[in-house]
């Protein structure tokens, strides 16, 4: 059996095995004790050559409803946004896509400066002095914020507004289990942070405030008033916020965050049915020793010339072991380099442009949709690209009906919270044209006839 | 090597423009009218304002200051670098993939989660394991997993164990997984040879311990050949017992890590699986579990009900989720094009090359390097360069002197237990021109280490800049660009 | 190994500690800063931290390596050496002197006695254990 991934020729493995002094592959297994040996081969389907492998694959693939063949107005943490063409040339070169963590600064400064560079633009946008090397997703982001929130203040609770995605929030349960930190739920019944409620929640013993703007149902919160309630009571604000958003919205670093975190996927990542994302985690320079995950910084080499390593590394499990900030290992380093080409492509003008024309959109559809008799927006606070909307119907008999259309209207959001079963999240970025949104409207009015 | 200096940010020229968006097709007022202004950025941000060819050729000359496995042989130890299949890239790229909403109903996601399906069933039958979570993202978060299930799985009965043993030649992601898991991790010291210390388990091992954690084959690249006591002596107190999948790529249709006796073991889908590293990720890290912690594992888990697949997100016992989604989606289709390609005979003919090639390796230096264990090895081996040391060239002056000579470095000074570690996995899809060529360079500085020193502790000399002041870097900490600077 | 000064106490994690009056001062030792290579970061705890014989304190760092720093006694701390953190290179460049880490006014003064002495820790050094 010769595979085409494996050089070796047979007679070149006599002459290894020769120079070796074996006589056979078998030797080299010895230590391999007889019972714990597999007797039969792996049970396996076949192997495929490589067109009828492609065939088969894009048989699996053409039975998923993708943004390519219908329109997409789904969001809820993963968003249809525009990937300049660039981008998948540029990471697909084999010295971006085939190499390591740079372990060797020398063999490895592109790696390393293009993630110095993705720093630089993550704590830009974010309105924070650092941003480290991108964790797995939005999510675990989140997760590793509140375990630091703990590890800084050494308080034991952290208070989540009721507004931050609940997947985020089951993720963050799941990693604050260990270390037994408590989470607190503010309620949202205006769609937003109830300060007053969240004031009285919020104590000696919180570590963190966590809010998340626009938040999972669209609505942009009081980020200001909340880092207010935070630091009144020594505790820490993070703030959970989309960078593609940043272009228009106000640097939730300008608003008071402590650690600001989130989901970088929009930033020129495939939605790739959730994964790989793109973890966005920036921090004030106070927290820089605490936080998670690896850090890029320029130095200067034997010559002076400039050149980036990674650093600050005693942080990391490789060096502190069980007393490391963070088990993490590898960052989605290939995601971050998609961002960078991203965030360099669209630049300043372009990624306004981006929030511009997402937020027109959103606000056109909203106007649209909400003309269909019975529908209405859930809530009045202000949204910018993304709105829950009431059906008069079950929004997941809406959203089976319009996939026989080719569009997917949006997430119904009965699964994430029982008071919400009538309503769908609805997002809308720069992708949708006018006439899918037209036609959404003109679907949605007549399935609900 | 050119000097090329630049960061994007110094080839920025305002009103320089690199993307084309659309002009607006819906009718609407100016943001800041529609919402109020405390909402909206003050100013613009600082980004690069560049052209779409500036992007291209800035990216593309950043790209040859790296080695990657496409253009060097990249013989570092416990990564597993081997070849990424252009394919599996070419599969991840369908549409119907990678254009795929995550909240798409399981109805119009149908592809997608058959082969997520079919994925978890070939590795459960790769590792012999009952059920296999494809949720963690990476190693150390399959590792996470795995440990939390296990604390399920002791609280489930009732069991108050506080600890989880580690032998001292681990990685540091299972200490630190166990530690953020809620355990206090005691390290097991291991022989001299790397082994486990069994009459040193034995005693450990108790009514307190919920997991012994052991990487197979392990760190020094050897199979631990009473393995299968171990895991009995585990067993037999009640001890869970853990396997760092990370060295897989040495035992694919030889041995299985649920035959051996282990209950949970992970999957570096970016090592044994051709995944590409990246840079440094994203990688994938699916968790394997014998039947007795399935009610433990994260939610959801993707089922398959008669023809059709679903999220199974009812689980009252699970540990609950890892990441907001379902896992490495884009990973896991690499993965599964990778093993549709191999088959049953084409993946343990991955392991016997492995094993062979690293043999060979460890024999063309026995000579002249100070082999950490007597061989045979399995797919990696351990050497020391503590001879070199005492010409005054240490691991890390090879390291940057094989840059110099065309190689990437092995690892470097793991596992902890060896002086001067270098760690060499060539994988099975390097051929022996290049070993060959890998084992003549090493050699040559073993020479030159003899002969003259300074050739080795002046490396490197190629490459796009020499050796960096991390001193520095670590004192006071750049990390971020500006203008200013 | 030359430089082991003789009026102070030692630990056997190459702390060092020197009787100043009813107070003690703290530090690490030449052939501890030697071993960790350039320091970049030292954390060490408030004024007025109770602090532990052989519990650790603090910590210090260099690139690539992190190692706690353990109190010689037990007490409370009076002083930290408030330059160390924007100078971390101080411990490598002058440990016994101007690299000084606390000051503790101790709850147990005969703990020092329990201390290694210069020549003990010499011995203990020169073992190779560390």
């Amino acid at each position: 059996m010769t595979s085409r991934y494996i050089a070796n020729t047979s007679a070149e493995q006599r002459d290894m095995l020769r120079t070796i002094g074996a006589a056979s592959i078998e030797d080299l297994l010895v230590r391999i004790p007889p019972k714990a040996r597999l007797s039969r081969p792996l049970a396996l389907a076949p192997a495929l050559a490589e067109a009828d492998l492609i065939r088969h694959l894009r048989a699996l693939a053409a039975r998923n409803a993708d943004a390519d063949r219908y329109a997409c107005f789904q969001g809820g943490g993963s968003y249809d946004h525009y990937v300049p063409s660039p981008i998948n040339h540029l990471i697909s070169r084999g010295e971006f896509f085939t190499a390591y963590t740079p372990y060797q600064p020398e063999a490895s400064q592109g790696t390393l400066r293009t993630i110095y560079e993705y720093q630089t633009m993550i704590a830009e946008l974010t309105g924070m002095d650092v941003a480290n090397a991108s964790i797995y997703d939005g999510a675990s982001s989140l997760a590793e914020a509140a375990l630091m929130a703990h590890a800084v203040t050494e308080r034991t609770e952290v208070v989540l507004a009721r507004g931050v995605h609940p997947l985020y929030r089951r993720v963050t349960a799941t990693y604050c289990d260990g270390p037994a930190i408590r989470l607190r739920d503010v309620p949202a019944p205006e769609g937003v942070l109830d300060v007053e409620a969240a004031t009285k929640l919020i104590g000696k013993k919180t570590a963190a405030l966590v809010v998340q703007s626009p938040n999972f149902y669209g609505c942009l919160e009081d980020v200001a008033a909340a880092a207010e309630i935070a630091h009144a009571a020594g505790a820490l604000l993070i703030v959970v916020a989309d960078p593609v958003n940043l272009g228009v919205l106000e640097a939730p670093g300008r608003l008071g965050a402590d650690i600001v975190v989130g989901e970088g996927q929009g930033l020129g990542v495939p939605m790739s049915f959730g994964g790989p994302n793109l973890g966005v985690f920036a921090a004030k320079n106070e927290l820089v020793r605490r936080m998670p995950g690896r850090l890029v910084g320029a130095t200067v080499d034997r010559d002076g010339q400039r050149g980036f390593v990674l650093t600050l590394q005693t942080r990391e499990q490789h060096i502190r072991r069980a007393k490391a900030t963070s088990n993490i290992c590898t960052n989605v380093a290939l995601c971050a380099l998609m961002a960078t080409i991203y965030m360099a492509t669209l630049g300043k003008q372009g990624l306004q442009r981006v929030g511009e024309l997402s937020a027109a959109k959103a606000h056109y559809a909203a106007e649209q949709l909400t003309k269909v008799p019975g529908v209405s927006l859930r809530f009045a606070s202000p949204f910018f690209k993304e709105f829950t909307l009431r059906l008069p119907k079950s929004p997941t008999t809406v959203v089976g009906k319009l996939a026989r259309k080719r569009i997917l209207p949006g997430v119904p959001l009965r699964t994430y919270d029982r008071a919400l079963a009538d309503c769908l999240l609805v997002a809308v970025t720069e992708q949708r044209t006018r006439e899918e949104i037209d036609a959404y409207a003109a679907a949605l009015a007549e399935v609900l006839k | 090597m050119s000097a090329y200096d630049k960061l994007v940010f110094e080839l920025s020229s305002p009103g320089r423009i690199g993307f084309s968006l659309p002009e607006s097709d819906v009718p609407g007022r100016p943001l800041a009218d529609v919402l109020p202004k405390k909402f909206l950025r003050g100013a613009a941000p600082a980004l690069p304002e560049v052209s779409e060819f500036d992007v291209v050729r800035h990216y593309s000359r950043l790209s040859r200051m790296n080695y990657g496995v496409d253009t060097h042989f990249y013989p570092l130890g416990s990564c597993t670098m081997k070849y990424n299949p252009k394919i599996n890239e070419d599969m991840a790229r369908v549409p119907g993939f990678a254009r795929l909403h995550p909240l798409t109903r399981p109805e119009d996601a149908q592809g997608a989660l058959q082969l997520m399906h079919e994925l978890a069933q070939m590795l459960a039958e790769i590792a012999g394991m009952d059920a296999v979570s494809l949720q963690p993202a990476a190693g150390a978060q399959g590792e996470f997993a795995g440990v939390l299930m296990i604390r399920a799985y002791h609280a489930s009965r009732s069991e108050k164990r506080t600890k989880v043993l580690i032998p001292d030649s681990a990685h540091g992601t299972n200490p630190a997984s166990t530690a953020i898991a809620g355990y206090e991790v005691v390290e097991v010291k291991s022989l001299p040879n790397g082994e486990v210390d069994l009459e040193a388990l034995a005693r450990e091992v108790g009514p307190d311990v919920a997991a012994f954690m052991i990487t197979v084959p392990n760190t020094l690249g050897m199979f631990e050949p009473r393995i299968m006591e171990i895991t009995e002596i585990c067993h037999a107190k009640g001890v869970q017992v853990y396997m760092d999948g990370a060295n897989l790529n040495a035992i694919l249709g030889i041995t299985r890590p649920g035959d051996l006796g282990f209950d949970v073991c992970h999957f570096n889908l970016h090592k044994t699986f051709t995944t590409p590293h990246g840079g440094g990720g994203p990688g994938a890290g699916p968790v394997g579990i014998k039947a007795h912690l399935e009610p433990f594992l994260p939610t959801p888990v993707v089922v398959k009900n008669g023809d059709a697949y679903a999220l199974d997100d009812k689980r009252p016992k699970s540990i609950g989720k890892l990441q907001a989604f379902w896992g490495n989606f884009g990973m896991l289709v690499r993965a599964y094009t990778y093993i549709r390609t191999m088959g049953a005979d084409g993946l343990r003919s991955v392991s016997d090359n492995a094993v062979l090639n690293a043999n060979y390796i460890m024999k063309r230096l026995e000579a002249d390097y100070d082999v950490s264990v007597p061989g045979p090895c399995m797919h990696e081996c351990v050497l020391s360069a503590r001879r070199q040391k005492k010409q005054g060239v240490t691991a890390t002056d090879i390291a940057k002197r094989l840059l110099d000579l065309g190689f990437y470095a092995p690892s470097t000074y793991f596992p902890l237990i060896v002086e001067e570690a270098l760690m060499i996995e060539p994988t099975e899809t390097e051929s022996k021109e290049t070993l060959d060529a890998f084992c003549d360079a090493m050699i040559q500085i073993a020479r030159e280490a003899q002969e003259n020193p300074a050739i080795a502790t002046a490396a490197p000399v190629t490459t796009p800049v020499r050796r960096l002041d991390q001193t520095r870097a670590a004192r006071e900490p750049n990390l971020t660009w500006s203008p200013k600077r | 190994m030359a430089n082991v000064p003789g009026d102070l106490k030692y630990t056997r994690e190459h702390e060092w500690a020197k009787r100043e009056g009813d107070r003690v001062r703290v530090g690490i030792t030449h052939f501890a800063q030697e071993q960790l290579g350039d320091v970049v970061f030292v954390e060490l705890p408030k004024v007025g931290a109770k602090v532990t014989a052989h519990q650790a304190f603090g910590v210090v760092e260099s690139v690539k390596a992190v190692s706690d720093l353990f109190a010689p006694i037990s007490g409370e701390v009076l002083e930290i050496n408030a330059e160390l953190p924007q100078k971390p290179e101080t411990v490598n460049k002058d440990p016994y002197g101007k690299g000084w880490m606390i000051v503790v006014k101790p709850s147990n003064a005969g703990e020092l006695d329990q201390l290694l002495t210069s020549q003990q820790y010499e011995e203990f050094v020169a073992q190779g254990a560390h």
